[in-house]
């Protein structure tokens, strides 16, 4: 390993000095994502990036590799981004390529798309051994078995030959860290690594990212909208919003005596596993200075007295993949599942990907054929009957998707979404009725009335989860599953969204099922949780007692895997 | 994004004043930026021009009197002057006629035959010219006899004998004297509508069996796939003449059925692909957890978001098939020949061609090479205001 001699001590690897990037947007319209950052990131310290979605923190990321799009970006002149001494800003393309790999290195949210599909790991490693270091085919490919078993491919003799497609994604980005610290870097740029993927595999990544940060004395840039994520492995925190820098300093003094508001926002927003407030605090309460409100314990768990709504029977689900010409093979995406929704409680059903949980509550809506089992709606079996009699009870049952930006149609105005499925059910006399109710609904949900004559692109997600919600809102139902429904929503919007259902359910008295993949969430809001894994239910009990005492080793896994955040992991420390 | 005030104020009668700056649709930003795009403003420019020009020919506006011999059998055009090879021209010498200036037959495009009716009209009881003037052409040309029959056939239209026959014409005149220009606006007529209803047929036929095929999946695809791959594994032209000799007669109908039916193919394979992508997406998915019927999430909720794809491959296929009716009609598949088309015009100019008499093909050419380049370079235009890509830059 080369020793820095640039770097005396003192001097930091990387200092970003009042960086400023804008965006052309067409026109004359310019749009400021960085306004004026500076921060530095020491040698041989791990760096947190932390803001929510346009806070301009992977611009910042992409700047200092010189990776912004040159037709439309704008970095200021003054701008300075220094690396061992040197300017990074105005850098030739030639120069910058050579230290991209060699001496930066990046690793990417999606290793799905980061890899290129038709070359197997062994070549992508070996190319960039090759280009970098000038190594023999032998000699790269020596080394890139080397480098797979370092960060933990099992079999890395028989793995390099394998092709992206036939591995997890956790080693997927596991061989995409492989390839970032190939060439030795001095500075790792990780953006978002582990947000794809599962908490069980996210703990594994990071654990792997700090081991080699210290293995190889790198310094990583860590990017992150989840505070939690970085609390174990951050040395320093970069709180950022809307362009600018909230907050920097040692993790220590970030964590435990944030001065910022919004930081304190950020850090309190989240739920936490061993407390459950009536409702989350959100951002407002902190910029605006009235601090958190209703912070009392929320009783969770149900009594045998609470009025079951749902009630499912060994509910099954298969897909037929073909095989051969005649032949076909059974994929049980879930089998035998049993559960009851009650009146006013949330069934939270948590499992990582692949387990059926999504499979469970696309069934029961009928928009996946169930393959076993009955769902008894006041007696009657829903998945059994005739799709006109299933008419009646679709407006019983809604569901609110994962995705805010996919599950509104583009071409429809709020009014017209809202006002849909009124007119299909034939809520609401006429046309006048159903937009007064649309328009209470808005306001029920937070949304302005102007809201009506607008398109889903003109919001942001938490607006449209908002609207999705306010869509079920319109058939008054009695179940609500809500898939996913706030995982893709930044920490704080979640908060919001959150207490909106909670509201909701107090309001209405609904009853949800609630899936999600973050443990976190699932224990703030859930009476009941059901844990399932490989389309099986492994566990099903009140919500304290399974995050108190889990029965099962699988559930006792994944509950260790959530990440502690600053407390718990330097209190176990 | 954050609005001064969260309720709209109210009417006198309790609804909502809706908020003047509504956002707007698709269309309307297709639309600003359509406006922005100067090719494509000029060529839709011409587009709308050609397409008024045959409105007001088919309104009997303009070249009405398409059919009536005004010049002399071949007259050329004015620029060039009277043919002085082929003989005494028809009309007296010594009435020369005023309508050379080239900036006057400019204007002409307009309304080409509105000075000549004009003056024949100012001319007719001056200079009845004499019947020899008919018959002296004849003896030039040999197809006098056919058509003599031809023109009494047309009793309605054919000028009568009596009347002065003019010895050039603004752009010439074809074999029986009739104006060019005003015979490729009337050719207009016909080459136009068929291009576009064709088009609109074989988009309607394209989409309706993609959304279908594309939506359902499953044997109903595989049925639909079957058929495209039989009907495209037939040599195109080949299919044209098959379905040509089924529908047995000639005529503007059959050439629309034969252009629409043949030509959906490649609509359906682009809309079949549009379906099963959006099919998968979670706004279908969510219309299908409110209720919406089959119909209704195919037309009502995917339609609009492939709308773009369908309105751009109208745009295409209708230059296409202005094109394929000037090539059927060339080749004596197209319009019968008593309809005047551009198709037919290029037909006739094959034979006029070898007399050295080019103008009625430089003129039908000249027309279709405008419409279909301005229609072309529309087509890119739209494609570009209308692609989703373009729309992803948010509001902030």
């Amino acid at each position: 390993m080369a020793t820095d001699t640039k770097s005396a001590a003192g001097e930091p690897l990387v200092a970003v000095r009042d960086l400023r990037v804008s965006f052309r947007l067409g026109g004359d319209a310019i749009f400021e994502a960085v306004k004026g950052v500076s921060f530095d990131i020491p040698v041989h310290s791990t760096v947190a990036l932390v803001g929510e979605s346009g806070s301009g923190k992977s611009v910042t990321a992409l700047s200092i590799l010189g990776l912004l799009p040159p037709e439309n970006s704008i970095v200021d002149a003054r701008s300075r981004i220094e690396f061992g001494g040197r300017n990074l800003v105005g850098l030739p393309m030639r120069a910058m390529r050579e230290m991209r790999g060699a001496d930066i290195s990046m690793i990417f949210q999606e290793p799905m798309t980061s890899l290129n599909p038709v070359f197997t790991v062994g070549f992508q490693l070996a190319e960039v051994l090759h280009l970098h270091r000038g190594l023999s085919p032998r000699a790269a490919r020596k080394r890139a078995i080397e480098l797979l078993d370092e960060v933990g491919i099992p079999e890395p003799r028989r793995r390099i030959d394998a092709f992206p497609s036939q591995m997890s994604g956790g080693q997927q980005q596991r061989v995409m860290i492989a390839m970032a610290i190939a060439c030795e870097p001095k500075l790792l740029i990780a953006d978002e690594p582990t947000t794809a993927l599962d908490v069980t595999i996210q703990k594994q990544i990071l654990d792997l990212i700090a081991a080699l940060q210290r293995r190889h004395r790198m310094s990583v840039l860590f990017i992150t909208h989840d505070l939690a994520v970085v609390g174990e492995i951050a040395d320093h925190v970069v709180v950022m919003r809307n362009g600018e820098v909230r907050e920097q300093g040692p993790a220590k003094q970030v964590f435990e005596a944030p001065r910022d508001d919004y930081t304190k926002a950020l850090l309190q927003c989240r739920p936490e596993l061993d407390h459950r407030p009536m409702r989350l605090p959100v951002i407002d309460d902190f910029m605006g200075g009235s601090g958190p409100q209703h912070t009392e314990e929320r009783k969770r768990g149900v009594a045998p007295g609470d009025a079951v709504v749902l009630d499912v029977k060994g509910l099954g689900k298969s897909f037929f993949v073909r095989e051969g010409v005649f032949g076909r093979r059974e994929f049980k995406a879930a089998a035998d599942v049993s559960f009851k929704l009650r009146r006013g409680r949330t069934l939270g059903l948590v499992g990582e990907s692949g387990s059926g949980k999504t499979t469970v509550g696309l069934t029961l809506m009928r928009l996946h054929e169930a393959t076993a089992g009955v769902a008894l709606f006041e007696g009657r079996d829903i998945l059994s009957m005739s799709d006109r009699e299933f008419m009646a009870y679709k407006k019983r049952i809604q569901i609110i998707f994962q995705n805010p930006y996919a599950s509104l149609n583009p071409r429809f105005t709020i009014g017209q979404i809202l006002t849909e499925p009124m007119q299909i059910h034939g809520i609401g006399a006429n046309v006048r009725e159903r937009t007064d109710l649309v328009f209470e609904l808005l306001g029920k949900v937070g949304l302005p009335d102007a809201s009506f004559y607008k398109y889903p692109h003109e919001f942001s997600g938490g607006q449209r989860q908002r609207v999705a919600i306010a869509r079920c809102l319109t058939l008054k139902p009695e179940v609500l599953i809500c898939d996913e429904s706030v995982s893709a929503l930044d920490v704080s919007v979640q908060a919001q969204v959150l207490n909106l259902l909670q509201d909701l359910q107090d309001e209405f008295n609904l009853a949800y099922l609630f899936i999600s993949h973050d443990l976190a969430v699932v224990k703030y809001i859930s009476d009941e949780v059901m844990v399932m894994n490989e389309g099986r239910v492994v566990e099903l009990a009140d919500a304290d007692t399974i995050y108190r005492h889990p029965r099962e080793t699988y559930t006792q896994r994944l509950l260790s895997a959530i990440p502690k955040g600053w407390h718990a992991a330097r209190a176990a420390a | 994004m954050a609005t001064s005030e969260a309720a709209l104020p109210r009417n006198a009668d309790g609804t909502r004043v809706v908020p003047h700056n509504v956002s707007p649709g698709l269309w309307t930003l297709a639309w600003r930026r359509l406006r922005a795009d100067r090719v494509g403003m000029v060529s839709l420019a011409i587009v709308a021009a050609f397409l008024l020009m045959m409105a007001l020919s088919a309104a009997g506006l303009i070249a009405r009197d398409w059919s009536k011999e005004v010049g002399v059998n071949y007259a050329p055009p004015s620029f060039i002057g009277a043919d002085e090879a082929s003989g005494t021209p028809a009309a007296p010498a010594a009435a020369p006629e005023p309508a050379a200036p080239s900036t006057e037959w400019k204007t002409q495009i307009v309304d080409p035959l509105a000075d000549v009716i004009a003056e024949l009209k100012g001319a007719k009881p001056a200079a009845a010219p004499p019947p020899s003037g008919g018959t002296e052409g004849k003896s030039v040309d040999p197809l006098a006899d056919v058509m003599a029959d031809i023109r009494a056939g047309k009793g309605t239209t054919a000028a009568a004998p009596a009347e002065a026959r003019r010895a050039t014409l603004p752009f010439g005149g074809d074999k029986w004297g009739r104006d060019v220009i005003a015979k490729t606006i009337k050719g207009s007529e016909t080459s136009i509508f068929v291009g576009i209803m064709s088009a609109i047929v074989a988009v309607a036929l394209g989409t309706l069996f993609g959304a279908i095929s594309g939506y359902y999946g499953g044997w109903v695809d595989d049925a639909f796939n079957w058929f495209y791959s039989v009907f495209n594994s037939i040599p195109y032209l080949l299919l044209i003449l098959a379905v040509a000799a089924v529908l047995q007669q000639k005529g503007v109908v059959t050439i629309i059925l034969i252009l629409g039916l043949t030509g959906w193919t490649g609509v359906f394979r682009l809309i079949r692909a549009e379906y099963l992508k959006h099919k998968a997406r979670e706004y279908v998915q969510a219309a299908d957890a409110i209720g919406a019927s089959n119909a209704r999430r195919m037309f009502v909720h995917i339609f609009p978001n492939v709308s773009h794809v369908v309105l751009v491959q109208l745009s295409i296929l209708a230059v296409g098939f202005i094109k394929a009716e000037v090539i059927l009609s060339f080749l004596g598949f197209g319009v019968p020949v008593d309809v005047v088309s551009w198709g037919s015009m290029l037909n006739e100019a094959q034979n006029e061609l070898i007399l050295g008499k080019w103008w009625q093909l430089v003129a039908a050419t000249v027309a279709m090479a405008t419409l279909v380049t301005a229609f072309s370079l529309f087509t890119d235009a739209l494609r570009d205001a209308l692609d989703p890509k373009l729309k992803g830059l948010k509001g902030h």
